[in-house]
């Protein structure tokens, strides 16, 4: 007990806390009993074997599944189930693997998309929309030639830094990226991790599902290891190396 | 507003199609026949706009035909049962409602494939519209009531009147309001649109109430024209509004979509219609001319959007 007042003292309180979490798809047990907490101003890696329960975790936590038990802590209030609506609305954001972009329509649509401010009661406000969303893609030093593109026609890399800026418009606290760079060539990855570090900077809470180890550790400050629907162990990443979080993933003893 | 290509050339072919009538025919391009024109074109550019926001949604609704008839019969019946003009048109709008509320619901709650609802309410209102009259024409309606299909009001009729509003409205539906915005992103990413927390279904069911309201509006117009509620009114207007919004520039997949793009096309197929009748063309010619139109303009659209994936 004195232990832990002493850590809640030392330490922030965590953005998110999630308790005993689980989630299972008929027989099968996608997620059992994970409990987790996110903080803010930090990259929280997780990684885990394909069917680990990495995407069923982040799907509980932004809306698209609803668990079967536990709870979801966001600030002081706790929640037993989320809708991609109130997600957003408490501060989670997530840039979906597929990026959840509507290519047909331009840069500024989509960085509002569900959002749009309106005037005079129901006309949306297209001259404040472009200007706030010229603002977040210059915050977050993302280039786009015309914020009237289609984002159909934007590289792998541009339409990335879209759905982050919607995102970040969202007014996110904590942002759920699922294999950002997962299709991706090296320098769209390396803008993207720069994107990551950059929104850490800016005191976010970012959680990171990646199979990348090696980008795992180049940026990350934890790394949460799942196996079989379970939370493996949580390491330091600094204190941790590559061979350590491969075993975890493998099923090798903890600690080794 | 942006000119997209589409409607750039639809502007062109209007102008040429003009140009060569009134060479053609020196009574082309009296106002007279101008009058006429927009007076054939207004009942299809009513439907067409309804069915711009569907098919901007990737879906189509084949009920519009149907619906015409079945809202011009519930007025005719209104009427003849005593009913205030007023309110009997109401009830024709509110049938129109119904027929669309229940599409939307369909297809929006149960998740069903928009073409095979719409297919199945088009015969249910048919149905209807046709067990109410036992398939005989009503006719016959006070003055007030004629008056929307023929009525003076300056140099227009109400008709034309009603297509002129009903497209500066859905112009600013479209392109200006929330609703607008998801219905095009619903045809762009009806997923994306759903993880960001907007309540996709039920803008999706008021976009075909919307469709169904412009049906009955055109069943008000067609009823109230020819003093007549005729049970089998508005066949095929389901075609001709699908052909006139894909002829606008709309894309059939959704995501993309003109109102101004679907009252040029409209404009074209009524001075197309006009232009060959004036010529005494026979009509089968008018079917075959018609027909290859909304192949080329479907071609060129197709290529257009292809060229514009690929060169960037």
């Amino acid at each position: 007990m004195a232990q832990k007042q002493q850590t809640a003292n030392s330490e922030p309180e965590p953005v998110i806390k999630i308790t005993h979490l689980s989630k299972s798809f008929g027989n099968i047990e996608a997620l059992l009993n994970v409990s987790l907490e996110i903080y803010a101003g930090e990259i929280l890696a997780i990684v885990g074997d394909n069917g680990a329960g990495k995407s069923t975790l982040s799907k509980l936590l932004s809306g698209a599944l609803t668990p079967d038990n536990g709870q979801i802590m966001v600030g002081d209030k706790s929640y037993s189930s989320m809708t991609p609506g109130k997600a957003i609305s408490l501060g989670i954001s997530t840039v979906y693997q597929d990026l959840a972009l509507v290519d047909c329509r331009d840069v500024v649509s989509n960085i509002f998309l569900g959002r749009e401010p309106v005037y005079a009661g129901f006309l949306v406000d297209k001259r404040r929309m472009q200007k706030e969303a010229a603002q977040v893609l210059q915050d977050l030093q993302i280039n786009i030639p015309s914020l009237h593109t289609p984002v159909g026609l934007l590289s792998g890399g541009q339409r990335q830094g879209v759905a982050v800026a919607r995102a970040v418009f969202q007014g996110g606290k904590v942002i759920i990226f699922d294999e950002p760079t997962a299709a991706m060539g090296l320098q769209e990855s390396a803008k993207v991790i720069k994107l990551l570090l950059k929104l850490r900077e800016g005191g976010l809470a970012v959680v990171v599902i990646s199979h990348n180890l090696h980008q795992v550790f180049k940026i990350s400050d934890r790394i949460c290891v799942m196996r079989h629907g379970q939370v493996a162990a949580i390491c330091e990443t600094k204190y941790s190396s590559p061979k350590e979080i491969v075993g975890l993933i493998m099923g090798a003893a903890a600690g080794v | 507003m942006k000119p997209n290509i589409a409607q750039l050339l639809l502007g062109l072919v209007l102008c040429i199609t003009v140009l060569l009538l009134s060479i053609a025919s020196p009574f082309f391009m009296t106002w007279d026949n101008w009058r006429n024109i927009l007076d054939q074109s207004a009942l299809l550019v009513i439907i067409a706009i309804g069915m711009t926001f569907v098919i901007v949604t990737g879906a189509i609704d084949l009920s519009v035909g149907s619906v015409a008839a079945l809202s011009g019969v519930c007025m005719a019946v209104a009427m003849h049962a005593g009913m205030a003009v007023a309110t009997a048109i109401l009830l024709g709008l509110a049938a129109g409602a119904l027929v669309g509320t229940s599409n939307g619901l369909l297809i929006s709650r149960l998740n069903l494939n928009p073409f095979i609802v719409t297919l199945g309410t088009m015969a249910v209102a048919r149905g209807v519209a046709l067990i109410i009259t036992k398939g005989i024409p009503i006719y016959g309606f006070p003055a007030a009531f004629i008056w929307w299909g023929s009525g003076h009001i300056g140099a227009l009729n109400p008709p034309i009147l009603l297509a002129i509003l009903i497209t500066l409205l859905g112009a600013l539906v479209l392109n200006q309001t929330k609703l607008g915005y998801y219905a095009l992103a619903l045809g762009g990413n009806e997923e994306a649109l759903r993880r960001t927390g907007v309540a996709h279904q039920t803008y999706k069911l008021i976009i075909y109430v919307i469709c169904g309201i412009t049906a009955a509006i055109g069943g008000l117009v067609v009823t109230a024209r020819l003093n007549t509620a005729e049970p089998l009114a508005g066949s095929m207007f389901e075609l001709d509004a699908i052909a006139a919004v894909v002829l606008g520039g709309t894309d059939m997949k959704g995501g993309r979509g003109s109102i101004i793009g679907t009252v040029m096309a409209c404009l074209l197929l009524g001075i197309l219609r006009n232009g060959l009748t004036i010529l005494s063309i026979p009509s089968y010619y008018q079917q075959l001319t018609i027909g290859i139109i909304i192949l080329v303009a479907i071609i060129v659209s197709e290529l257009r959007l292809k060229n514009a994936w690929e060169n960037d």
